[in-house]
């Protein structure tokens, strides 16, 4: 009984099979059954998602958040939900039907799907595909293709400057969210989430701190929260590519961000902060799920931490932070982490994550280095003395020019 | 006909039809929809194969960046996103000619190939054939100088765009 899940699973499976059914149907079954338990837990989740998001926001604010409707405000979600689904749906005219139609469902079902690869505990888990990490970005571009079809299909020009960043935006951070990736992938010497997950005796983030920031920063680029979030910006092209979305279609998107959000939170823990490990999570599986939300949920507090708190860059800084900063130095720390996996002893692991651990410190000084010496000589650039504009002289007032303000 | 067949049919069906409608389809953006559909297709073909690499493959790059980039563009030029003039060119007759011969050629040549008849052997459960296609990729008696070549090639690629977008001062 240490582990009702998977007892639940079997009892159910002898049930079916005790039923007469063939083997590879009861396997189909208890598929559907686990996907539709995992995806309807994870929608619930998402309701409560809003509830906390704005508790969350409202502390960081000095203000209370929603706490009229119910204790702590809790039936605040249901209420707008309600809010949500009695809207008027509107379709702007000159859009396109279809494709609007789908742009949402895409936006979050791929959230959705990106939980199939993420082991919750050590029993559970969708599946260990040996691919996992690559899944993940695949799901991520097929996410983008969302947004766009959102803005193009909204025939709205605001919405179309919205998808437009979206693409330049997703497209540029995916590169280096791919090679920081690979740097766990290193560590374990597996794609598969799981087998990331079963390796890590020691947290990753101790072995590849800089890898983890720059996977976290680049995942927040990827979400398009602040201080990303030019996809949306309000003050510039009022909501971006959801800007005729109403109601529930709106809902749809909204859910979808919030659910990525923490499911960034949850892939990060599991590739970096040791996933469902923790204390009495190899013996009972079951508190292995409470550490994985927990640490799912840090993370995703982490990340409206730095929402509410940085405010939003500008476009040419975006593309410059990514290609002339993130990815250069993704790109150092994915070989220097190769280069010293082969040197240091694999079956020594304290050593091995010291090393590591060694090796991102330089890193990181190096870069701090590097920065503050373009920062200098940028400072000295500012200062240098410029010609000052001087207002072209006025042609002299001649007495003819004027010879009624004289009398 | 085992479930998988079904699969496969059904996968196969979806694919050709996508593919039917990219050509078809009077708006260009829905042109690219559609061909988003058919490579989603065919990265299925791909998982049903058990080449979980390829299909996940196909899914980035297809997908995520030829497609995407592919819109992009369609989307800068909105104003021919969508033509009302003839959807053929009037040399359509041999296009029609040359491809049924293609295919006829493809059809005939594998029609004498034995892999159609052996049945499957199954993978044991102890092979990885990620790890199979990482050691072949570097391993020097098998695909390491096609790979390194065509490492060589995309930097090359990389360096020229870099060259034509450098702002000269």
């Amino acid at each position: 009984m240490d582990d009702p899940v998977i007892f639940i699973a079997n009892w159910l499976k002898n049930l079916l099979i005790g039923w007469g059914l063939s083997q590879g149907l009861v396997t189909l079954i208890l598929t559907v059954i686990g996907v539709v338990v995992l995806a309807s837990v994870l929608l619930l989740l998402d309701v409560f998602l809003v509830w906390v998001e704005r508790k969350v926001v409202a502390r960081f604010q000095d203000r209370f958040g929603p706490n009229r409707l119910g204790p702590f405000g809790l039936i605040q979600p249901f209420a707008d939900i309600i809010k949500l689904l009695i809207k008027e749906d509107i379709t702007p005219i000159g859009a396109d039907k279809i494709v609007y139609n789908i742009a949402p469902i895409i936006a979050l079902a791929t959230v959705v799907a990106l939980w199939g690869v993420l082991p919750i505990s050590a029993t559970i888990y969708g599946t260990n595909l040996n691919v996992g990490v690559l899944y993940i970005v695949a799901i991520g571009a097929i996410s983008t293709l969302g947004i766009i079809m959102a803005g193009w299909a909204s025939n709205n020009k605001y919405a179309l400057i919205g998808a437009f960043r979206t693409v330049a935006q997703m497209v540029s951070y995916e590169v280096p969210m791919v090679i920081s990736l690979m740097v766990p992938v290193i560590l374990a010497r597996s794609m598969g989430l799981k087998d990331i997950v079963d390796n890590q005796i020691f947290w990753y983030i101790l072995a590849a701190p800089v890898a983890a920031l720059i996977f976290l920063i680049s995942n927040i680029a990827e979400l398009g929260r602040a201080p990303f979030d030019l996809t949306e910006a309000e003050s510039e092209i009022v909501a971006g590519f959801h800007i005729e979305y109403t109601g529930m279609k709106f809902g749809l998107f909204y859910a979808g961000e919030l659910l990525h959000a923490l499911t960034i939170g949850a892939i990060f823990s599991s590739l970096f902060l040791g996933g469902w490990r923790g204390p009495g999570a190899e013996a009972f599986p079951i508190i292995g799920i409470f550490w994985f939300f927990l640490k799912a949920f840090f993370m995703y507090w982490v990340i409206m931490w730095i929402k509410y708190t940085f405010p939003r860059i500008r476009i040419d800084q975006m593309l410059n932070f990514n290609w002339k900063f993130l990815t250069p130095l993704a790109l150092v720390t994915l070989m220097v982490t190769a280069i010293l996996d082969k040197l240091l002893p694999h079956q020594n692991l304290p050593i091995y994550t010291l090393g590591m651990l060694l090796a991102n410190l330089v890193i990181v000084w190096v870069t701090l280095q590097i920065l503050r010496s373009g920062a200098r000589s940028e400072r000295m650039r500012v200062g240098e003395p410029k010609p000052v504009a001087t207002p072209p002289q006025p042609a002299p007032v001649t007495s003819q020019s004027t010879p009624g303000a004289t009398q | 006909m085992s479930a998988l067949q079904v699969i496969f049919i059904l996968i196969a069906a979806t694919t050709l039809g996508a593919a039917i409608m990219v050509v078809t389809a009077r708006n260009l953006v829905h042109a690219a929809l559609w061909l988003v559909v058919s490579l989603f297709g065919v990265a299925v073909v791909f998982a049903l194969l058990n080449a979980s690499f390829l299909a996940v493959a196909q899914v980035v790059i297809y997908i995520g960046a030829i497609a995407i980039l592919m819109i992009f563009a369609i989307m800068l030029t909105r104003r021919v996103a969508s033509e009302a003039g003839s959807q053929v060119n009037p040399n359509w007759m041999w296009a029609v000619i040359v491809a049924g011969a293609l295919f006829a050629g493809l059809v005939w040549t594998l029609a004498g190939w034995p892999g159609f008849a052996t049945p499957l052997s199954e993978m044991s459960s102890r092979a990885d054939p990620l790890r199979d296609l990482g050691m072949a990729l570097v391993s020097p008696n098998a695909y390491v100088l096609p790979f390194e070549v065509a490492s060589v090639l995309l930097l090359a690629a990389m360096i020229g765009a870099i060259m034509v977008a450098w702002e000269r001062k």
